[in-house]
């Protein structure tokens, strides 16, 4: 399974980046961990033009605390996040997302600007930026994470457009991601994201719809006192999943449910 | 349109011009005949192709050798020294790790990554830690024991550790 041939160019910074985009035109591709790209493309499901390869671009592979936020580099890998002091004290539902991405070849590899600008359904991060309400930064703007993720695989980013950071709120209180699949290194069947904030539930689902949801009524009757086995119960109001090879829509709907429900219990230190 | 790509595998320098499309794993079996890196699945699961570059676990199915410029790349053919096997070879043929062999070497090179990352890990951070690598003949028990042996072996002689050429970070 060799991929359709394509040119290859390496920028040394974002500014490079973006100009080689736009000469490429359209059909070219951003290459960072590569890890959702090359798989694509090796079974011919993605056939760009050319490949701008930014992992030489040495200043996006960071994580920095600011105040009350914490900027992390669109070239961090994901196991630089997961091992990250900073990130383990000020967003510890980031380090272990992080720490669940793939496997530890995946980790290596993989960053938090392809998760992103991959926008892929299963993805977990975007589930996280989209609770948290962090923004996207790119070469030319800032965008909310709630205006970023349009449909399956498709962001608002523009043709040249470079993902440089993604910046989230410090949150360091509880927290649990259940990420439900079948073997470890899987994508998520269903995961669901909970984290306390500001004295209030941010829940997200992961893989139930083209784009991450965030269960505002799960929040909302948390908010009004509901336990969390009945705010569950809202899991899965107005969702529309696509069933796939591991789940129908009924079950998809069904661990949304189940897994809010774990993933509250289990933030707060119970079963 | 091919291009250069430079790189140092097992300690030995080599240089050729590559299409961009070319998967590292092909450059090193097709290119450089390194062939004990192995493909099994094509789709990033198995783990047979894992090798280290600059020191970290990657699956060479998953990069393309363009990407590999200016890197210093280990192989299962960088473990054996002097005709001696590597300690991590050396439990795999004790505790039998292996069946057919196919995953062997995507094995022992996850477990060298994850032994330099934790030289004393327990059972459930090796499962963990070999997560990526799928056997298909029988169980992960005796590949569990493998790793478990050659950590004591490793931390009772320090020099044998696995190291990886120049570059490692």
């Amino acid at each position: 399974m060799i991929p359709a041939a394509f040119e290859y160019a390496r920028a040394s910074s974002v500014e490079e980046a973006s100009k080689l985009l736009s000469k490429f035109g359209e059909d070219a591709k951003v290459l960072a961990g590569g890890h959702s790209l090359i798989p694509l493309m090796r079974l011919r499901l993605a056939q760009p033009a050319a490949l701008v390869d930014i992992n030489g671009i040495k200043e996006l592979d960071h994580i920095k605390e600011d105040g009350q936020k914490l900027r992390i580099g669109a070239l961090t890998r994901h196991v630089t996040i997961h091992n990250s002091p900073v990130v383990k004290e000020k967003l510890p539902l980031l380090a272990e997302i992080a720490s669940e991405v793939g496997d530890n070849q995946v980790r290596n590899m993989g960053t938090m600007g392809g998760v992103i600008a991959h926008a892929d359904a299963a993805g977990d991060y975007p589930t996280l930026a989209l609770i948290l309400d962090a923004e996207i930064v790119t070469n030319k703007r800032t965008i909310p994470a709630r205006d970023f993720f349009k449909d399956l695989f498709t962001t608002a980013l523009g043709p040249d457009e470079v993902v440089t950071e993604v910046v989230f709120p410090v949150a360091n209180g509880p927290h649990k991601y259940v990420k439900f699949r079948r073997r470890l290194f899987d994508w998520a069947i269903v995961g669901v994201a909970a984290q306390k904030m500001n004295g209030g539930w941010r829940i997200g689902l992961t893989n139930v719809g083209p784009t991450p949801v965030r269960a505002k009524a799960v929040e909302e009757a948390l908010h009004q006192g509901a336990k969390p086995e009945e705010a569950a119960q809202h899991a899965s109001d107005g969702l529309d999943p696509a069933g796939d090879l591991r789940a129908s829509p009924e079950y998809k709907k069904h661990l949304a449910r189940v897994l809010t429900k774990r993933a509250i219990n289990q933030a707060e230190g119970r079963q | 349109m091919k291009l250069k790509v430079a790189t140092t595998v097992n300690g030995r320098r080599h240089e050729h011009e590559v299409e961009p499309r070319l998967l590292l794993v092909h450059y090193l079996r097709d290119n450089l005949g390194l062939t004990g890196t192995h493909i099994g699945c094509d789709t990033s699961q198995c783990g047979a192709c894992t090798i280290l570059v600059d020191g970290k676990a990657v699956k060479s199915c998953t990069m393309f050798a363009v990407q590999a410029e200016g890197r210093s790349l280990q192989t299962i053919e960088g473990m054996a020294k002097d005709g001696e096997l590597h300690p991590i070879q050396q439990a795999f043929w004790d505790e039998h790790g292996l069946q057919c062999g196919y995953c062997t070497p995507g094995f022992i090179m996850a477990a060298a990554y994850l032994l330099e990352q934790n030289a004393n890990p327990t059972e459930d951070e090796i499962r963990k830690g070999l997560e990526g690598n799928l056997c298909r003949c029988t169980g992960y028990v005796n590949i569990v024991k493998a790793v478990q042996t050659a950590a004591k072996t490793m931390s009772a002689t320090p020099a044998k550790k696995a190291t990886v050429t120049a570059g490692g970070n």
